[in-house]
């Protein structure tokens, strides 16, 4: 903390830290972004590719991979001193490597489900899995998610008992907070238990 | 603010005589010449504008490495292109390299190289997030993210 910058006001440069927010196609990761963010949800376009295809001069520009992947993040000025960053992952699942670079560094992951379509969830729930990343599941209240429907929600995703399930509303601001507050709550808990214990 | 707000940007294409892709010239709106590739849209331009750099010469900038300016004057001398400047002027206030990106309407790849030069030319002042083993040892952040969100 010590070294922190300063800029020429001599107000501290903030750090900033991230959430990632995923799910499938449509459950509502832009929505909860949008909600909780204080200005509107901004986006990059990642040409595919600059990694896809390791292009390191100007041939690139001949390159027949013509794809573009977006991301959308909202920002949250937490403090003069931190800034948090939430982070939707691309609708197409197929770009890992996007996903590696929205989640390094990630406090953990929220994973937006819809209980209409479960299985779109799976893929995240995996990746957040097999990488160690903490993440909960919050499950998206589009018409008749009913709270009795967590249970199955649990059995079909068949998490660990710690992961926590939450209903949430991505329309609504304190619905979200709460699902952001649960998030860092069991990141915190989860990190800590698995820091090497001290002698 | 987007780049259609800052000057003309000079033609760095004359540079580079391979550079001209097999699309279509587009007469952009903002009365400057976009190429587009007819699948993908405006790709060539990031690599023009960097000279086809896809890495930069200084510092590694993750996408939440907040940037600011030093304050520094942008002499002509310091050779920036219009894109160079517009981020300086972004950067009056905090901002991560994702929104930078977001603002100006190009992908991290290319917002990366410009921050570099701008880096070596001392003309921003950054900081780094902490890496994942910081995160997994600072109660203190969590802490501090539960309280600020709890207050919006
Ligand atoms: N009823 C209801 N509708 C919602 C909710 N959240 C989002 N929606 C609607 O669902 C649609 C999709 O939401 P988005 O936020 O765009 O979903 P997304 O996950 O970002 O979608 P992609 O980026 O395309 O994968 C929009 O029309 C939203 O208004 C919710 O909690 N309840
Ligand atoms: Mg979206």
């Amino acid at each position: 903390m010590d070294s922190r910058r300063f800029d020429r006001r001599g107000r501290r440069l903030p750090k900033a830290t991230k959430i990632v927010v995923a799910g499938g196609f449509g459950v509502g990761k832009t929505t909860l972004v949008g909600t909780v963010s204080e200005t509107k949800p901004l986006r990059t376009e990642e040409l595919l590719t600059d990694k896809s295809v390791g292009v390191d001069d100007v041939e690139g520009v001949e390159a027949k991979s013509t794809t573009t992947v977006a991301m959308d993040f909202g920002r949250i000025t937490i403090k003069d001193e931190f800034v948090l960053y939430l982070f939707g992952t691309p609708g197409q699942e197929r770009f890992w490597f996007m996903w590696d670079e929205i989640t390094l560094g990630a406090l953990g992951a929220v994973v937006l489900a819809d209980t209409r379509r479960l299985a779109d969830c799976f893929p995240a729930v995996d990746y957040f899995e097999r990488r160690g990343t903490p993440f909960i599941v919050a499950v998206n209240c589009f018409e008749g998610a009913r709270r009795f429907q967590l249970d199955e929600v649990e059995m079909a995703l068949n998490l660990g008992e710690q992961v926590p399930i939450v209903l949430c509303d991505a329309r609504d601001k304190e619905s979200c907070k709460d699902v952001l507050v649960t998030l860092v709550r069991h990141a915190m808990k989860t990190r800590r238990e698995k820091r090497p214990v001290e002698v | 603010m987007t780049m259609s707000d800052s000057q003309e940007p000079e033609d760095v294409s004359r540079d580079l005589p391979d550079a001209e892709p097999e699309g279509v010239i587009v007469d952009g709106e903002e009365s400057h010449e976009r190429w587009l590739d007819e699948q993908a849209g405006p790709l060539v331009r990031p690599y023009v504008m960097t000279r086809g750099r896809t890495e930069p010469v200084r510092g590694t900038f993750d996408l939440i490495t907040m940037v600011v300016a030093t304050g520094l004057p942008a002499a002509p001398e310091l050779g920036l292109d219009p894109e160079h400047q517009a981020v300086v002027r972004l950067c009056e206030e905090p901002m991560s390299v994702a929104e930078i990106a977001g603002h100006l309407n190009l992908p991290t790849v290319t917002v990366r190289v410009l921050l570099g030069d701008l880096l070596a030319k001392g003309l921003i002042t950054v900081e780094d997030p902490q890496t994942e083993a910081e995160l997994a040892d600072d109660d203190d952040l969590y802490l501090a993210v539960i309280d600020g969100l709890k207050a919006l």
